[in-house]
């Protein structure tokens, strides 16, 4: 690619009970920039940012972040690279007992030892880069999808990380939700110098605000390069997929024996 | 044949692979040093939620049981003339067997359920992964607090309900049937010792809180995240505490009272 790499997945093999999820994955993430990682639901786009992010561990292949193995660091030294990532996960994941504030503080109160009144005003500064500055008394219950995402973005972002990786942003989101939230990872990219990494399988957003994109399927990354690059991809599953086609490559029907058979009608019947 | 014989042999190794990641989880939860700073406002507030929010239940039962001990004992030992060892008779079956097996059963099906509830669906609803990504450690924060709270309550709530259910017992006793109270008291006195019955009590209670607490949070960590899964992780928390309490039960009280 010629790029910084970021993140460099070297082909990493990983199954999860006896399915095989992955076979010999190679991606390079560059950094500052926007990745978007696509593919059909069930091809582990979520469990590569997982694996990404060391919750889970491959079978074998190398997974660097910014020139650190994860795989080789151990439980409490995982624990403090991760402090550099931050991860949007597609429920959100607020803590439901805590207010917004609070919510976007926790990663404050936890690993820093700043006064109160400077947590206030960083809380304040993320939710207003958010707009939701003034939802900051709000229980998670009282909010609606999109701001419920969008308030644990600036959680994501309090402790101001290298990495930031999106999964699913804009699954489940009305047309003026998603608007807002492509504003505001173009937003971050650019003004806080982030690499992004966007797992999405919302094909024209992504490729609206993406540098650069990787499409995974069958275990395997079958296109990569810039949005450009793909539209011309020469091939077929790519563009089945970039598309929308329902058949091709990728088949309108479930593997199954000979309809003839399960109609009834194999062997000649009268 | 075979293949009963093989599934025999999974659901045996399923048993033992089970056993072993409670194990690891729990030398996951207990490693490490907690920090009081931030450790103890967190386990203030389970303390809160497992024990102070249980004790409506514990006190209601324990009173019942008193009374119901009372009546019973009053009945039986009437026949013999020796209805002034009634006293005895409440103190020591409240003290050493019913109180601290009663308020353990009370407890799975109390807190332990809403333990397993309450973190299955904080991994159902990512809340533990994304803590995990924060870099914070939920063993530390979420399981910790809840199984030192269950650990600490047990015991705790197990005295209340032993002393409730004397008073109940006094109550049914003394106040209705007529049972000399300075016998009920003197009695109670004279036979109870206080390591033998009393402490041998606690330290049941203090083991069954241990394993309750840890069958509670394992079970709702290790959950499958789906409402189904939940469902059925809360009921094995109450299935599981319960025989392991009454499985326990025995296994001490022929350790403490067994030497014949």
């Amino acid at each position: 690619m010629g790029l910084d790499s970021y993140i460099t997945l070297k082909d990493v093999v990983f199954s999860r009970s006896e399915r095989r999820v992955f076979n010999g994955v190679s991606v390079e993430i560059p950094r500052g920039k926007i990745t978007a990682i696509m593919g059909p639901s069930g091809s582990g786009k979520t469990t590569l940012l997982r694996l990404v992010g060391g919750q889970l561990r491959p079978d074998s292949g190398s997974i660097v972040v910014d020139g650190q193995s994860i795989g080789e660091l151990r439980r409490k030294e995982l624990y403090k690279f991760r402090e550099k990532m931050g991860m949007l996960f597609q429920s959100g994941a607020l803590f439901t007992d805590l207010s917004v504030y609070e919510n976007v503080a926790f990663p404050m109160r936890v690993h820093t030892k700043l006064p109160e009144d400077m947590i206030n005003d960083i809380v304040l500064m993320k939710l207003e880069a958010v707009g939701l500055r003034g939802a900051r008394n709000l229980m998670p219950s009282e909010l609606s999808g999109g701001m419920n995402r969008r308030v644990a973005l600036a959680r994501s972002i309090a402790l101001d990380p290298e990495l930031i990786m999106y999964d699913e942003p804009f699954a489940g989101q009305d047309p003026i939700g998603m608007g807002v939230l492509v504003k505001l990872i173009r937003d971050l990219n650019s003004s806080m110098g982030l690499t992004s990494v966007l797992v999405s399988h919302d094909v024209q957003e992504s490729l609206s605000i993406c540098h650069y994109a990787c499409i995974i399927a069958d275990g395997k990354v079958i296109g990569a390069g810039s949005p450009a690059e793909l539209q011309n991809h020469p091939s077929e599953q790519v563009q089945q997929f970039l598309n929308g086609h329902p058949d091709g490559p990728v088949p309108f029907h479930y593997p199954s024996s000979a309809a003839a058979e399960d109609f009834g009608l194999a062997g000649g019947v009268s | 044949m075979i293949d009963k014989i093989a599934s025999f042999g999974r659901s045996g190794a399923d048993l033992v692979i089970s056993i072993g990641r409670a194990g690891r989880f729990l030398a996951g939860v207990l490693s490490g040093v907690p920090r009081p700073k931030t450790g103890f406002p967190l386990l203030m507030k389970q303390l809160y939620s497992v024990g102070v929010l249980s004790l409506a239940i514990i006190v209601v039962s324990g009173l019942f049981i008193g009374m119901v001990l009372g009546l019973q004992g009053y009945t039986i030992l009437s026949d013999f003339g020796s209805e002034a060892a009634i006293g005895q008779m409440i103190a020591l079956t409240l003290v050493r067997e019913l109180g601290p097996v009663v308020t353990a059963l009370l407890f799975a099906g109390r807190a332990g359920s809403a333990l397993t509830a309450e973190i299955g669906l904080m991994k159902a609803t990512e809340q533990l992964s994304s803590m995990e990504m924060m870099g914070v450690d939920p063993l530390r924060r979420v399981i910790a607090p809840r199984l030192w709270a269950g650990f600490i309550a047990m015991p705790i709530l197990a005295i209340i309900f032993s002393m409730v259910g004397i008073w109940g017992g006094m109550l049914v006793g003394v106040e209705w049937l007529g049972v000399f109270e300075g016998s009920y008291w003197g009695n109670m006195q004279a036979s109870v010792d206080f390591w033998d019955d009393v402490v041998n009590g606690i330290i049941k209670s203090v083991v069954f809180g241990f394993v309750c607490a840890w069958i509670a949070v394992y079970q709702g960590y290790d959950c499958v995240p789906t409402s189904a899964g939940i469902s059925s992780a809360t009921t094995k928390t109450v299935v599981y505490s319960s025989l392991a309490v009454l499985g326990l039960d025995f296994v001490l009280t022929a350790v403490m009272f067994g030497n014949f």
